[in-house]
């Protein structure tokens, strides 16, 4: 059997034991509503056009913090690689925050922001960055001298060799690191979102909650989840496959 | 003398962070288009040597004079082919050839002279390929282009059909050897199979071992094609296999001598 076939069934049959619970009223819709009320809360959640807002504002502050958090990465991964010193002393440091849920920052973050977006974005940010910055540091260290060896022969020296040699030879290394930070700064916005101020999936999550809208507290958690495994999986599963296949470290 | 090697020593530092001479007192010339085989056992240093003439790696002492300059760095004048084709996955097979090529000429006249080289290693096909569509004995080829496309007076290779089969490997004997009669390029070449060097070669440097030294200079003097000349060729073997056994048998009996004692 196909795995997607398995896959279908298998959500089918959690789907239809759901269902048919909440109908023999196994358990209150309140501790958990059944897949149809889920849904109506879901269609109206699209139709009245909030979750569209909550989508278009969480992605926003996504595409900030996570687009700041890669260019930070980069570049303190690239000085991590490159001098000693730095790695010796800074490096150390970002061990250690790397090991630190983000989330933590966030009442430091709303002390020096105020309690908005900004906040927020710092927290999705920090999420990403540090993971982001350890892998392009090892994808650096890790060129293989073979090519370092062969474009001296052919002239190549200093930025010359940085930029078309050994740059694009740690871009494998670059995606891994690309794939965690977003998973990191998904989570990071969500928590920041759940604990902080709207619009967003997350802020939506807490309101429902706090008017015990539990049909709209599972629907949002579906989106979130959805979202993440989609665009792991498309998108970056992908692009992580193709550019190893590519840089022959995986057949 | 177009390639001088004079004096040329070099020492790794061991464990113990003693000097460990690896080779000694290496001195040897070649002429301009000339094909010279270096040959020896594994771990005698032909490697290094040949990375020194490279400029990848510094003598420890004694000088290199290519064309009557020192070399002191890696330059376009000495092109280099490793055991490992060394391409760069991310570059499509043109773009691996014009690599070198980049910075003094347009773009189109660089994929010219890509396209030539790759025409003589019969791979003008493959332009748009990925090396990891290629097979081995392709990617060395490309490899091969790739020097010769930067116009190099000397090629240095370093074991560069080791890592392929017989039969590829015969192939590649005979392209090499074409190349060298078109375009008249000085050529180094390391390898460690005594049948290659007399197949290829004009002359035969072999090395022996611990410290790396020059133990013999053998002219190869066989008109080509060689597939002719089996007999004299098998006689040059014997010859050749004579000196090295006393190598590879001083190599042996140090680490039995080794063993015993730790
Ligand atoms: N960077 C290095 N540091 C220490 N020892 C080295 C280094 N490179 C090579 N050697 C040693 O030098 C010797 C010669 O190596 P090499 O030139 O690669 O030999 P070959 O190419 O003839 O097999 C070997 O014993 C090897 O262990
Ligand atoms: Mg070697």
């Amino acid at each position: 059997m196909q795995p997607a076939v398995k896959r279908i069934i298998f959500f089918a049959a959690i789907i239809a034991f759901w269902e048919i619970g909440s109908r023999l009223e196994l358990w209150m819709p309140i501790i958990l509503p059944s897949p149809t009320m889920v849904w109506d809360a879901l269609v109206t959640g699209f139709e009245d056009k909030t979750l569209i807002y909550d989508l278009a504002a969480s992605f926003k502050r996504l595409a900030i913090g996570l687009g700041i958090s890669l260019v930070i990465g980069m570049g303190l991964g690239v000085l991590l690689a490159k001098s000693k010193t730095a790695d010796e002393t800074l490096g150390t440091v970002i061990l250690a925050l790397q090991s630190v849920p983000s989330i933590v920052w966030l009442p430091l973050a709303i002390m020096w922001f105020g309690m908005n977006e900004k906040a927020v974005i710092f927290v999705v940010v920090l999420g990403g960055a540090f993971v982001m910055t350890l892998n392009v540091r090892v994808g650096i260290k890790n060129v293989s001298p073979l090519y370092i060896k062969a474009a001296q022969t052919m002239g190549a020296r200093g930025w010359d060799l940085f930029a078309r040699v050994i740059f694009p030879a740690s871009i494998p290394y670059m995606v891994t690191g690309a794939r965690l930070a977003w998973a990191f700064a998904w989570r990071a916005l969500m928590a920041g979102e759940l604990l902080s101020t709207g619009p967003g999936l997350g802020y939506t999550l807490r309101y429902a909650s706090d008017f015990g809208n539990m049909s709209l507290v599972i629907g949002v958690m579906i989106i979130i989840g959805v979202i993440g495994s989609i665009v792991d999986q498309l998108i970056f599963q992908r692009v992580e496959k193709s550019v190893l296949q590519r840089w022959g470290l995986e057949s | 003398m177009f390639i001088t090697i004079n004096q040329v020593q070099k020492q790794y530092s061991d464990k113990n962070n003693q000097p460990v001479d690896i080779l000694k007192d290496i001195n040897l010339t070649v002429q301009k288009g000339e094909f010279v085989s270096i040959l020896g056992p594994s771990g005698c240093g032909k490697s290094t040597l040949l990375s020194i003439v490279a400029g990848l790696t510094k003598a420890t002492s004694g000088e290199i004079l290519v064309n009557n300059i020192k070399i002191t760095k890696p330059g376009k004048d000495r092109g280099m082919v490793f055991q490992q084709a060394a391409l760069f996955p991310w570059l499509n097979v043109m773009e691996n050839v014009t690599f070198p090529l980049k910075k003094e000429m347009s773009k189109k006249q660089a994929e010219e002279q890509a396209k030539k080289h790759l025409q003589m290693v019969q791979l003008g096909n493959y332009t748009g390929h990925y090396p990891h569509e290629l097979s081995g004995g392709m990617q060395q080829r490309v490899a091969i282009a790739r020097a010769l496309a930067m116009n190099p007076d000397t090629l240095l290779m370093d074991e560069p059909f080791g890592a392929l089969d017989e039969q590829t490997r015969a192939r590649l004997h005979g392209q090499l050897e074409n190349i060298w009669t078109e375009t008249k390029k000085t050529i180094l070449f390391v390898t460690h199979s005594i049948s290659e060097s007399i197949k290829l070669s004009d002359r035969i440097v072999v090395m022996g071992t611990k410290p790396g030294t020059i133990i013999q200079d053998i002219k190869v003097d066989l008109p080509r094609p060689r597939e002719k000349y089996k007999k004299e060729m098998l006689e040059i073997e014997d010859h050749i296999m004579g000196y090295l056994k006393r190598e590879i048998d001083k190599v042996v009996s140090e680490e039995l001598s080794n063993a015993a004692s730790s």
